[in-house]
């Protein structure tokens, strides 16, 4: 008995040792913390852009900081935010203390990324945001920079400039709907959904769409998780609009776009719609999503500059579907990350801030340049226009995803046109240039 | 935009009566507060989503296989969990409530959180009074109706139904009277959990397929149920029409705000309570019944 013991005693201190051993060669990886909601498909496309990266650059033997190579571990960690912003919070917390991440990629929403970008702040790790647009987030950067100086946005640009896109896209529609179907002004249904986020663009709406010379027909507002808005849709067609401008996050943009398109609303649809996005919304809107147009980040066939193919086609290859914005930690490792610490030679948060802050670097999506603002204090916002990212406005064309604009765009007086690689002409549904044939 | 409302308001309206009359069965003969009720509907979605979507298999068959998996799914569940707490309500409460929450989980882990949807048995729509219908909201309509007659002939012309309406009336006098309380009961959940699955069956194609879509028709249900009276069949069925209509009338009336049609059916729930808290057809006592 004595000598079992004796010897299951000099196995686990064998065991022990090992482990520790294990754990000081562990210290010559670099710790990525993937944060997101990785039940949805957005956390998925956080964790899938972040994986991509990572073998990306294991498989050159990882990253030179200094005179050695590191290869970098990723922290899976489910931020659950959508239901519960304290598991964000906790998520945040574990990956920092439990995990010793280095570095934290990933969050979505707006809500949730505030709280955690608080628990990054705390312990001076980079975070560098794939998801959520509030300018609150790097507005803090600029009012408290001592504190905020280690939050990056990654993806997308604020959310003052996707409203700016989407309204540039929705006077190109409707310059084309003026012209097709012979009308002298173009009539828009504002339709955005009751949510927080919503609330900003909805008033601009209100007062863009005038100096565009559109007419707003009406304002309607469905919940969030509407499942019937064919009242809302009775009321668009009686109002004769031509145009139906959207912004949707929810599962509403499924029931908007399934319906209408059911229905043969004789109104295109233009601007927000994030389930518009996903592959999956061909299935679920059992293919009447048809010609709906949103803005979006990526879509196959579309090219920014070289690095947006090889990334948009890998990614299709290795998990069956399109990335979304949050597959933006591919970028967020790759390009802002690995090149700033081979820079510095060092991960040391402070030093890499400085490097990382005045680089202007080229990134799948176009090129990122952070913002300094009017007084001249650094925000770690992104740049947004020609020459640096802009988005794309995306259509379903028949089950497949469009790239539609920017073609032929010209975003200031004087300025070169820009047509992305890949972008085709908008196409307007034939029930609409039906409706409207004289 | 009568027509509209008249047919958004009957067909939300015999939605929440499908789903309030099978809460209400249950509780009427067992005192049995099922929270987890509109999670077996969500769990029918999600069968025929799979039958339909990844099986490739014909959507009537999907709705049929669903009814039947989800009521054995109910029963199972009611032998496992509900019936060895059943005398104790408060437990029963929360015990539903962790149930459907797990119901949720494990479709959120076997599905992921995308929203998906089936396809309808009858697509396109027609023009009624310059209003466009859906032929799968026709469809729907008749199907509940029809279902809804069903369930009055099995509660009023047969002897399964009288038992069941004796035992809700009074459970001690329906034993005394040679009747098997523990088999009414359990049958009664076969048939409250049916109908629930039988209402995610007819209403998917007009829905939203997610994890989460339990948790809005069980606030409009139980507004429903306690509108109508709790454990009143009768009272379910007019409160749940009462309250389609009233949410018809927001969504048409009031554009800007139709997303205060939750709100006002709650407001509704709230009202009743304060003005008459055993609700239109409820007994006013618990000590009357």
């Amino acid at each position: 008995m004595k000598m079992k013991n004796m010897v299951r005693s000099i196995f686990l201190t064998v065991f022990l040792a090992l482990a520790m051993c294990f754990q000081a060669w562990g210290a010559d990886v670099i710790k990525i913390g993937v944060i997101g909601p990785m039940k949805f498909m957005q956390g998925k496309g956080h964790w899938n852009g972040a994986l991509m990266a990572a073998d990306q650059i294991n498989g050159k033997g990882g990253i030179q900081v200094g005179n050695k190579k590191m290869k970098i571990e990723l922290v899976k960690a489910d931020s659950n935010e959508f239901l519960n912003i304290t598991d964000a919070t906790n998520a945040m917390q574990r990956i920092i203390t439990r995990d010793k991440v280095d570095f934290i990629v990933g969050g979505f929403r707006s809500e949730a990324v505030l709280a955690m970008q608080d628990i990054a702040m705390d312990y001076k790790k980079i975070f560098i945001d794939c998801g959520a647009a509030d300018p609150e987030l790097c507005k803090k950067v600029a009012e408290d920079y001592d504190r905020y100086k280690y939050f990056f946005r990654g993806s997308p640009f604020n959310s003052h400039y996707l409203g700016k896109t989407c309204f540039i896209q929705a006077a190109t529609v409707g310059a084309i709907l003026k012209k097709a179907l012979g009308i002298p002004k173009v009539k828009v249904a504002i339709v955005t959904e009751k949510a927080m986020w919503a609330e900003p663009i909805t008033k601009a709406a209100q007062g863009v769409f005038p100096k565009l010379g559109m007419e707003v027909a009406g304002v309607w507002r469905p919940s969030q998780t509407a499942t019937d808005v064919t009242a809302i849709l009775s009321a668009i067609q009686s109002s004769h609009a031509q145009m139906i401008f959207t912004a949707f996050s929810a599962s509403v943009g499924i029931t908007f776009a399934r319906q209408a398109g059911e229905l043969k609303i004789p109104a295109v649809q233009v601007g927000i719609n994030v389930e518009a996005q996903k592959d999956g919304f061909w299935q679920a809107t059992q293919g009447k999503g048809n010609y709906v147009m949103q803005l979006d980040t990526y879509c196959q066939g579309v090219e920014y500059n070289d690095l947006t193919a090889p990334f948009v086609d890998g990614y299709v290859k290795r998990f069956g579907e399109k990335p979304t914005y949050t597959a933006a930690t591919y970028d967020a490792i790759l390009y802002s990350l690995a090149p700033t610490i081979e820079q510095a030679g060092t991960l040391d948060a402070d030093k890499l801030v400085s490097i990382l802050e005045k680089r202007v670097y080229k990134v799948s999506p176009g090129t990122d340049k952070y913002i300094v603002d009017a007084k001249g204090r650094q925000t770690h916002d992104l740049t947004w226009g020609p020459g640096y990212q802009t988005g794309i406005g995306v259509q379903w064309q028949d089950g497949k995803n469009m790239g539609v604009w920017p073609y032929h765009w010209v975003a200031a007086k004087g300025a070169p046109e820009v047509t992305y690689k890949g972008i085709v002409p908008y196409k307007i549904p034939p029930w609409v240039l039906e409706a409207y044939k004289k | 935009m009568a027509v509209n409302i008249l047919i958004s308001g009957l067909i939300s309206g015999s939605m929440y009566a499908l789903l309030a009359i099978g809460f209400s069965l249950i509780f009427g003969v067992a005192r049995i507060v099922n929270i987890a009720h509109t999670a077996f509907y969500m769990l029918a979605a999600y069968c025929i989503f799979f039958i339909t979507e990844k099986m490739g298999l014909n959507p009537v068959i999907a709705m049929v296989a669903a009814v039947i998996v989800v009521t054995l799914l109910g029963l199972i569940v009611y032998l496992l969990f509900i019936k060895p707490i059943r005398e104790h309500e408060a437990a029963v409460l929360i015990g539903t409530i962790a149930l459907a929450i797990a119901m949720q989980e494990v479709m959120l882990l076997a599905f992921g959180g995308s929203f998906r949807s089936v396809p309808s048995l009858i697509g396109g729509y027609f023009v009624l009074l310059g209003v466009k219908v859906f032929y799968q909201q026709l469809l729907t309509f008749i199907v509940v109706l029809l279902t809804l007659a069903a369930i009055w002939i099995l509660l009023m012309k047969t002897k399964l139904g009288l038992a069941i309406r004796s035992t809700a009336d009074d459970r001690e006098v329906a034993n005394l009277m040679g009747m098997n309380e523990s088999r009414v009961t359990m049958l009664a959940m076969g048939i409250s959990v049916g109908l629930a699955a039988l209402t995610g069956a007819v209403v998917v194609p007009l829905a939203i397929v997610s994890p989460f879509m339990w948790t809005n028709p069980l606030i409009v249900m139980m507004a429903v149920v306690v509108l109508g009276g709790l454990g009143s069949i009768k009272g379910s069925f007019v409160g749940a029409y009462i309250m389609g209509f009233a949410e018809a009338l927001v969504v048409f009336l009031i554009p800007k705000g139709a997303f205060l049609k939750g709100p006002v059916a709650l407001s509704i729930m709230i009202l009743v309570l304060l003005i008459r808290p055993e609700g239109l057809f409820g007994v006013a006592f618990e000590e009357e019944r």
